[in-house]
């Protein structure tokens, strides 16, 4: 016993090294750690399938894939980005921070957490293993809309299957959040007390073991559907296609937010720091985090005005989503009145949480336009919706990993991240970021339809824009993997507080933090 | 900062070279140039909820960069430390929620009028296929037509082996044809997975649902051809099943629908 606390005490990781480390460890950090270089790789692979599309809609004509391929692409995207990039770089957050911030030796359940991650590196294989079967990869579109969705060659089983497998992942990693916040505060935070991205994660868990499952049994109504015989979604046997998009949204619209919520919590975190001041209106924002994970799951049918729902439905979903807007305004106005009369600094995770705020915003406003009903007629499957997703997407949910990446390195790697490079990162992915994305709102309202391989020609200038944004922007990604590099290796090293204005029990461990942290419980006063 | 010259730039686009753009060329940067009453409406309500969103917009994020150049740390700024403010928090709650209601207003007259397919002259049902539209003309002058419209466009423009025409991708071999002026009401339905009837002049857009019948409906005030696309993913080529719709005067479709039934008929009697 008093051998193994001696082993920790100086740094030493007892049991297997090597390989076998990472496969069985139960430690929050390392398997946080695994969890950001699984996404990153994700990221990376669901960036060349972008690329891919924006090249051949470089110019009007099919020069580089034809339209099967191309259809594999978008849809393989958007289930990569989604499952694999976005989602998973939130779980690592979570668990290596929400520990460190709650006072917490570890997640409540160590051995499941090693469990839920290595689930992922299957399902990932599962899915881009399929664009080599058969058929190739599925092409219905990341909603997988029944009864496209069924004609789909064994591409689609395998996705069904890779869902099925990051969903349970994602429930395991859920529950262990919320039984870690909720038994393992250190004495003396209270609920009230603790840092926004546990509330936020607390609250996006919850979704996710309340839509996770709903997922599952659409996808495995779709696989009775193309193999037992069910007529699930299909009218001839008394089904209706229409029923899948109300399932797939019911999921799909609070998927969105589980996307953005624990990305508010880490812009929550920071802005503070920077601002060396405290977040304005605390109790608000869980209010409005609340809030907006509750009226998630009244709103799913705005995805789908031109299924020709009754006058009465769609004006249930307009105003529904419209309400969505308050509580993420309040946000947006309480970030900002906490930068108002700070004392601010601008180092590179500052710089991100701002872009977030302004570019995010710009996602919300469209989100709001699309949510009229008579508008979204006309905008829905145009690019002006994956103009509007991508702002509250990449500009929102990416560009906070990116912050909290750069605000959390200094405690991860216990030296500081270049200042210089990820500045350039950052003013290099807002530029391209805007010289991509912002010219699809006039492709969109000007009708240009998305998922399509090749355009008409009053669309050409645009798409070339785009596209040329599209490959700076993947470029610039490069540069982020070079800073994580660097600042593994070396650099300037971190104090224990490594930001001036850092509050909160994560800065009271030294940097890097220490293999086991919190053994002994602190006090919070 | 970028962003923001973008967003002033784009936001002057549309107000000013949009619609004027939208009356002879194609649309770039806005709507297309709307020939129904209900694409009129959308088309006013867009701009409002524009203008509206620009407005708070520049309000929010004029303050915000106020204290990104001001309250700085090197400007030696010193951090206040309040941290609520009932009065503010319940006032940027309710303001918004005021705002929203004078949207929604126009909205939900929009919504109702749109849903109103009652009286129709027309009736014309439209049935999307893998990859390809049919229309057949059920009710009102003209019933009994029948035919498939698919894309024009050779192959040849797609691939590169000739230069493209001006309506690439957004012609067919035969256009849907229909008279100006008159209600026409548009059943859909789809014989193999879900696609969409989609003309943005006359703001409509329609899922086709197999084994179901949705329905909408279109009056178009001006005379002209009007191109959409299918606006659901269906399948390898959905971006090459265009939809085209020739509005012509009264006479010009009486003697359309007369050249239409007399080859119907030769159709049927030469089998
Ligand atoms: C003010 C808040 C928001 C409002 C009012 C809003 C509203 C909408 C509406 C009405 C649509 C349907 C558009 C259509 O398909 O025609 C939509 C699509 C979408 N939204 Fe938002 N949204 C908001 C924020 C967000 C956030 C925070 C995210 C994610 C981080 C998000 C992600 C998406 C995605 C992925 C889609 C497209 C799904 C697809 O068709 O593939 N939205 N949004
Ligand atoms: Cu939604
Ligand atoms: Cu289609």
């Amino acid at each position: 016993m008093a051998a193994v606390t001696h082993d920790q005490l100086q740094g030493h990781q007892p049991g297997p090294t090597g390989l076998m480390r990472w496969l069985t460890t139960t430690n929050h950090k390392d398997i946080g750690t695994m969890y950001m270089i699984f996404s990153f790789i994700m990221f990376l692979s669901g960036g060349v399938m972008a690329l891919t599309i924006r090249a051949e809609l470089f110019q009007p004509g099919l020069q580089v894939v034809q339209p099967e391929f191309f259809n594999q692409l978008t849809t393989m995207h958007g289930l990569v980005m989604v499952f694999g990039a976005i989602m998973p770089a939130f779980v690592g957050f979570a668990n290596w921070m929400i520990p460190l911030m709650i006072g917490a030796s570890d997640m409540a359940f160590a051995r499941m957490n090693n469990w839920s991650f290595w689930l992922l590196p299957p399902a990932a294989i599962l899915l881009i293993g399929s664009f080599f079967v058969p058929g190739g990869a599925t092409a219905a579109g990341w909603t997988l809309y029944a009864p496209l969705s069924v004609q789909m060659g064994m591409g689609m089983d395998l996705a069904i299957f890779a869902i099925h497998i990051m969903g349970i992942s994602s429930i395991m990693g859920a529950i262990n959040i919320v039984v870690t916040v909720l038994n393992m505060r250190a004495p003396g935070m209270t609920l009230m007390k603790m840092p926004l991205f546990c509330w936020t994660w607390l609250i996006t868990a919850y979704l996710l073991i309340a839509v996770m499952p709903v997922l599952a049994g659409a996808v495995t109504m779709i696989l009775t559907d193309r193999h037992f015989g069910t007529s699930f979604f299909n009218a001839a046997g008394g089904g209706d296609p229409v029923m899948y998009q109300h399932i797939f949204w019911f999921f799909g619209h609070p998927e969105v937010y589980i996307m953005i919520l624990p990305a508010f919590g880490i812009v929550s975190q920071i802005i503070p720091t920077f601002a060396r001041k405290p977040l304005f209106g605390y109790a608000s924002m869980v209010y409005a985090t609340a809030s907006i994970a509750i009226l998630s799951f009244a709103v799913w049918a705005h995805h789908m005005f031109a299924t020709g729902m009754p006058a009465a439905g769609q004006l249930f979903f307009m105003y529904a989503t419209m309400l969505i807007a308050v509580p993420t305004g309040v946000k947006v106005f309480n970030w900002v009145a906490t930068m108002w009369r700070g004392s601010m600094t601008f180092e590179t995770p500052m710089l991100w949480a701002t872009g977030f705020i302004f570019v995010f915003t710009m996602g919300g406003f469209t989100g709001l336009i699309c949510a009229i009903a008579p508008i979204d007629i006309q905008v829905q499957d145009t690019y002006y919706v994956v103009a509007h997703f991508h702002y509250v997407l990449v500009a929102g949910s990416l560009f906070a990993l990116f912050a909290g990446a750069y605000y959390w390195l200094p405690k991860w790697t216990g030296h500081m991240p270049s200042e210089f490079l990820g500045k350039l990162h950052f003013w290099c992915s807002i530029v391209f970021f805007n010289i991509t994305f912002f010219p699809m709102h006039f492709l969109g309202l000007a009708g240009m339809p998305r998922r399509i391989p090749d355009y008409a020609l009053q669309f050409a200038d645009f798409n070339a824009l785009a596209s040329v944004g599209a490959f700076g922007f993947g470029l610039s990604q490069l540069i982020f993997l070079v800073v994580v590099v660097k600042c593994v290796r070396g650099g300037e090293r971190a104090a224990a507080r490594s930001w001036e204005g850092a509050e909160g029990l994560e800065w009271t461990v030294p940097s890097p933090a220490p293999h086991h942290t919190f053994e002994q419980a602190p006090v919070v006063k | 900062m970028e962003s923001a010259r973008r967003f002033a730039t784009a936001s002057a686009a549309v107000g000013l070279a949009g619609p004027a753009l939208a009356q002879d060329s194609p649309a770039r940067y806005n709507l297309q140039a709307p020939v129904t009453g209900i694409a009129e409406q959308i088309n006013d309500m867009h701009t409002l909820m524009l203008v509206i969103c620009l407005v708070i917009f520049i309000g929010v994020f004029g303050v915000m960069f106020w204290a990104v150049f001001h309250h700085r740390k090197s400007k030696g700024a010193v951090a206040a430390h309040f941290h609520e403010n009932t009065a503010v928090e319940i006032a940027w709650t309710v303001i918004p929620i005021l705002i929203l209601l004078g949207m929604a207003w126009p909205a939900t007259r929009t919504v109702i009028e749109m849903k109103d397919t009652s009286n129709p002259d027309l009736t014309i049902k439209a049935t999307g296929y893998q990859w390809k539209w049919g229309y057949d003309y059920l009710q009102g002058e003209g019933e009994g037509i029948r035919f498939l419209s698919s894309l024009s466009t050779p192959r040849e423009q797609i691939e590169g082996g000739a230069p493209k025409g001006e309506a690439y991708l957004l012609e067919v071999d035969k256009p849907l044809v229909v008279p100006v002026g008159k209600k026409v009401r548009v059943l859909l339905t789809a014989n193999d997975v879900i696609h969409s009837w989609w003309v943005p002049a006359f703001g409509v857009k329609q899922d086709a649902i197999p084994g179901f019948i949705r329905d909408t409906w279109f009056r178009a005030d001006k005379e002209g051809i009007y191109r959409g696309n299918c606006a659901e993913l269906c399948g390898r080529d959905h971006g090459f099943m265009p939809i085209e719709v020739h509005v012509v005067s009264a006479e010009k479709y009486a003697e359309w629908v007369s050249a239409q039934m007399q080859a119907q008929n030769v159709a049927l009697a030469a089998q």
